[in-house]
């Protein structure tokens, strides 16, 4: 048959009587969006406060480019240089990429592709808003009144007893948007448990879903590791008490195991909810369900599993011994397994498809490509006696580029583009749209892909400045950097633009089965007319 | 040192060969991988587009494509697994013919002592084709000794010993890096290791300012400290006997055992009552913010060297 | 928990009565659940120190306050009990009874605080604070003050954790059994003091846990 047809999830007709207001029209005033119980407008604030932390650890990357576009750049002092990379990283980890795609894209649309009105909790939520601000300004305030500078990781005891910088200040502004993450999580659990529409079982719910449920699972269980780790080194700065320092008889490495066990996990709620989005877009476009529903369903909670038991591939050159090495490698490739077989089925999802190519389905092709690489380069860390040579060097820092970037954030923006005519009622350009997500691809891969080879080389982590032979290839780095910065400004511009000058958007202009295609665009406040009864499982597309 | 750039650095260690060998091996089955599936996405993105005329009749739930890719990878991953397992713990296999060298880090420097006594800061020197044994200590913060063309790396962590095993199998100079973010000038704490062909290293080695042997060093120390005025024999105050101590079985106070090693060494002088040996009074004052990491390898030396004639390499430690 | 007819009207998210209360009820599980992790990296560092210092563990459980430290069991236990009979009052539309168990439990709570602070000002002046000014007096051997102070660190840890969600739910306790007086639409409802007892429950079983690991460690037999 020639023309792609689809069955959504629910056979009613959810079109709302005219003259509905939608979510966007239920106030203007700032009161009513810092007021919201909304899941949508806690949504969009969430939105626009990561973007403004997105640009803000963007700059400090694009300094840190520029300096490190020639071997002896004087562009900022070393001290700068360190507090340069520690804020990139504290600001991407906590204030961007943990919260992007639960809290922007999970907030919108887990109520709405569960048939329910809003979050279990809606007060809850919007107060894991304001937390997250709270933390943010709390880093902010650490940054301006002069930085820090131990790296995003506060390894003791240079964190503790050696910098002097605002350590306790960072630590206490990671700490607040901790507890908007775990509060995040907890809505997000409760609300898939107990707030799913007649006929959503478990096993009819979108991957995308799962995706954020497991990652909520991780943000409930690992984020209070984390709160405790980081007030022990606040206590420890403040009152030298011993439990890292080795001069007071503690143990460094404890710090170590304490931290991993919360960062590893981290890692998985920046990459699990990418690979939810990928899930939606991919059926959508190649109008065929996702190839192995229920191996995609259990492999992403084979994945959160799994991630709680890898924490020491942090360590394997750290003075943790052998045996502890030879276990966490064993667990690191076992983690690998369930990520394969997800990029196995995306790609045998396209197969017998009807394939178009608007701008998200390019962001989520581009998203198991780029994840694929950054997946397969971990295979050389998880490698025991490799990671010896590769530990520390710029072979890791572009493999967790690869994933977070390349993937995770590649992910969100193929899902900002897939959901923005739903989100605000506007289509954007679809040709700006393609050439954006191609400037990105490509500066990416220019920016990342020389980092491998500076790592294999021998080029260490965190250094302002290098022997003159790995020029060439920081240099390459640096004019990717420059490219993928003008790549990321690109969508700032047109989906601003189309806010006003816009097509208007039809209630489901990809012809998606979701629920939240059920609806109008932009949705009503309680998201459906009536409520949905669902009839049948998710991606009912055929070619 | 060569200022052109090198996609691999030097093969300048025994085991940097077999670490090539294992990540070329990588390097083809990932590029492999990654190979066939852009082939497919590709692929598949083009004769499945939209308006093609391909076959696009229903795919059948194929379970058995499903476990293949799930048990094929899972099975080349025990491999690899198994590959880098054995190597690196092959890597950490104590050698007793291994030549010592005592390393200390510090912000934002690294110093060497060789046993006869020389002392290098920024550099060291080792012999090409004889296995050696680095022990790494830290004066400050965590440091990583990290040497790319040898492909070793290891953590010096403050307040205990580790240590990094490897045989130099070429001559010249290599970049030496630390690799555990350290503070301000983290990127200035580089060095050289300079590997000479043995007779050269002999040669360098016996030159130098005369010094005292590190173990001659050590006994200059035991008396200045005051070790000897209640450890050695005859002293009016009670305490152990170090002769011959490393190695030894040790029984503790809290009933415990254990076999005294550098790190033990190191604990009773700076926490001397952690572990108090059985029979004796916990009396012994701490020597903690006294003695130098350096001084207290050098003290260790010298107590290692008390229990033999002649000086030997061989020395049972905990890796 | 407002809700707009404690009978009839869910909150608006909901689509039933039963279904806002599984989710208050779960909820709260989910939370106890993020809580026990908090809570856990400490007792973890517990158990490994107390195989690596035995001796100065037991040592250091002795200087603390065996009898304070029974009698807030004690307290705490009570008030549980108390805390549950206001649950099962609310459920039963007994809104000032179950008013008074809350202000009761809360009152229990503060006690349990009160004892703890003056203990914490005790181990301040007996120097079991741990730092540059850790002394403690019964050490025995020397070699045991390592461990003592490590010991005191978790004790003050653990304590001051406990401590904190004690008085978080002595607040609520007073909130709730101050919105009781209200009558129901406006007020809380049964399930909110069910919610709030599984909270209190949940403080209390930790205590359980913190009271045999912190202070009856080296009472036993000697």
């Amino acid at each position: 048959m020639n023309s792609p047809q689809m069955r959504p999830q629910c056979d009613l007709d959810l079109q709302p009587v005219q003259g509905d207001a939608s979510y966007l029209s239920e106030g203007y005033t700032l009161r009513s969006w810092l007021t919201t119980h909304d899941h949508k407008r806690i949504a969009v604030l969430y939105a626009v406060s990561i973007t403004l932390f997105f640009f803000l650890g963007g700059v400090a990357a694009a300094v840190i480019r520029l300096q490190l576009a020639t071997p002896n750049g004087t562009l900022v002092t070393p001290d700068s240089y360190n507090k340069l990379f520690t804020a990139h990283g504290i600001i991407m980890v906590w204030l961007f990429l943990i919260p992007s795609i639960p809290s922007v894209l999970g907030n919108f649309l887990v109520p709405m592709m569960i048939g329910a009105r809003d979050l279990a909790f809606p007060r809850l939520n919007l107060a894991s808003w304001y937390l997250y601000i709270t933390g943010g300004i709390i880093v902010l305030w650490a940054l301006l009144a002069g930085g820090v500078d131990t790296g995003w990781t506060f390894y003791t005891p240079f964190s503790t007893m050696f910098s002097n910088s605002h350590v306790v200040l960072a630590l206490a502004g990671v700490l607040v948007t901790g507890f908007s993450s775990i509060l995040t999580g907890l809505n997000f659990i409760v609300t898939v448990h107990t707030m799913r529409a007649p006929g959503m079982g478990w096993f009819r719910l979108p991957l995308f879903v799962w995706a954020n449920y497991a990652t909520s699972l991780i943000l409930v269980l690992a984020t209070p590791v984390l709160a405790m780790t980081l007030v022990l080194v606040a206590i420890e700065r403040l009152f030298q008490v011993g439990i890292f320092d080795p001069a007071l008889g503690g143990d460094p490495l404890l710090f170590q195991h304490l931290f991993w066990f919360y960062s590893h996990p981290a890692v998985y709620i920046m990459v699990l909810p990418a690979m939810g989005v990928a899930s939606e877009i991919i059926p959508c476009f190649s109008r065929r369900p996702v190839f192995g529903y229920r191996f995609m369903a259990y492999a992403i909670l084979a994945i959160a599993v799994i991630g709680f038991l890898v924490w020491g591939h942090h360590m394997f050159v750290s003075g943790q011994s052998v045996y502890a090495g030879t276990v966490f490698s064993l667990l690191s490739f076992m983690v690998a397994v369930p990520s394969a077989i997800k990029v196995f089925n995306w790609t045998a999802t396209l197969y017998r498809g009807w394939i178009t190519f608007p701008a998200p389905m390019l962001y989520a092709l581009g998203f198991v490509g780029l994840f694929t690489i950054g997946g397969l380069t971990g295979l050389f860390l998880a490698t025991l006696a490799l990671d010896v040579h590769l530990s520390d060097t710029y072979f890791v820092v572009a493999h967790f580029h690869y994933i977070m970037v390349g993937g995770s954030v590649m992910a969100y923006l193929g899902g900002i583009h897939f959901w923005w005519p739903k989100v605000t009622g506007r289509l954007y350009s679809e040709a700006w749209g393609r050439v954006a997500a191609l400037v990105i691809f490509a500066g990416f891969n220019l920016t990342f892909f020389p980092q491998y080879l500076l790592g294999y080389a021998g080029m260490p982590r965190r250094y302002h400045s290098y022997p003159p032979e790995f020029q060439l290839l920081h240099l390459l780095s640096s004019a990717g950097a420059v490219t993928l910065a003008v790549g990321y400004l690109m969508p700032l511009g047109y989906l601003a633009w189309s806010l006003r000058y816009g097509r208007v958007a039809p209630p489901n202009p990809w012809q998606a089965t979701g629920l939240e295609w059920q609806t109008t665009s932009p949705p009503p406040t309680h998201n459906f007319s009536q409520p949905p009864v669902v009839v049948r499982g998710p991606y009912a597309y055929s070619p | 040192m060569n200022a052109e750039f090198h996609l691999l650095p030097a093969d300048a260690s025994l085991n940097a060969i077999q670490l090539d060998r294992l990540a070329l091996c990588l390097l083809l089955l990932t590029g492999l991988v990654a190979l066939v599936l852009l082939a497919l996405l590709t692929g598949f993105a083009a004769r499945y587009r939209a308006g093609s005329d391909a076959a696009r009749n229903a795919r059948s739930r194929n379970t058995a494509v499903e476990i293949a890719w799930t048990v094929t990878p899972l099975l080349l991953f025990l491999g690899l697994y198994a590959w880098g397992a054995i190597d690196y713990i092959a890597l950490y296999r104590p050698d007793p013919a291994a030549m010592q060298v005592f390393v200390v880090a510090k912000q934002w420097m690294w110093e060497a002592e060789h046993r006869n006594g020389r002392r290098e800061i920024g550099e060291l020197h080792l012999p090409q084709g004889r296995p050696v044994r680095l022990v790494l200590a830290s004066q400050d913060v965590i440091h990583s000794f990290f040497v790319p063309a040898f492909r070793v790396k290891q953590d010096a962590v403050p307040g205990r010993y580790t240590s990094l095993s490897f045989t130099p199998s070429q001559a010249g100079v290599y970049h030496l890096f630390c690799a555990e973010y350290c503070g301000t000038d983290h990127a200035q704490m580089m060095g050289r290791v300079v590997v000479l062909p043995p007779a050269d290293f002999a040669r360098w080695l016996a030159e130098g300012p005369t010094q005292p042997g590190l173990a001659a060093r050590g006994f200059a120390l035991y008396r200045q400290y005051g070790c000897s005025g209640c450890h050695d024999a005859g002293s009016v105050t009670r305490a152990p006997d170090l002769t011959g101590l490393l190695g030894r079985r040790v029984h503790l106070q809290d009933g415990r055992e254990l076999i005294a090693d550098e790190a033990y060494v190191r604990d009773s002088i700076l926490l001397p009552r952690k572990d108090v040996v059985a029979g004796y009074a916990p009396v012994m004052p701490s020597f903690a913010g006294q003695i130098s990491e350096e001084d207290l390898l050098a003290i260790i030396e010298y107590i290692r060297e008390s229990g033999h004639e002649q000086p030997t390499n061989a020395s049972p430690v905990r890796p | 928990m407002n809700t707009n007819d404690a009978t009839q009207t869910p909150a608006v998210q909901f689509t039933s009565r039963a279904q806002q209360e599984e989710a208050a009820a779960f909820g709260m599980w989910v939370f106890i659940a993020s809580e026990l992790l908090f809570f856990g990296p400490l007792l973890a560092g517990y158990l490994y120190l107390r195989l690596h210092f035995p001796q100065g563990w037991t040592a250091a459980s002795r200087h603390t306050d065996f009898l304070l430290g029974t009698v807030n069991t004690a307290v705490l236990l009570t008030s549980s009990l108390l805390m549950a009979l206001a649950g099962h009052a609310a459920e039963a539309g007994q809104r000032r009874r179950a008013a008074s168990l809350l202000a009761a439990a809360a009152a229990l709570g503060l006690a349990f605080l009160a004892i703890k602070g003056y203990e914490y000002h005790a181990e301040f002046a007996e120097r079991l604070f741990p730092g540059a000014g850790f002394f403690p007096s019964l050490a025995g051997k020397p070699q045991n003050v390592p461990g003592m102070e490590l010991f005191f660190i978790l004790y003050f840890a653990l304590t001051g954790l406990h401590a904190l969600h004690l008085s978080v739910g002595v607040i609520v306790s007073l909130g709730m059994a101050a919105g009781l007086r209200r009558p129901a639409p406006a007020g809380p409802n049964g399930t909110a003091v069910e919610v709030l007892g599984l909270y209190w429950h949940f403080v209390d079983a930790v205590w359980i846990f913190l009271y045999p690991l912190l202070y009856l460690v080296g009472r036993a037999g000697g």
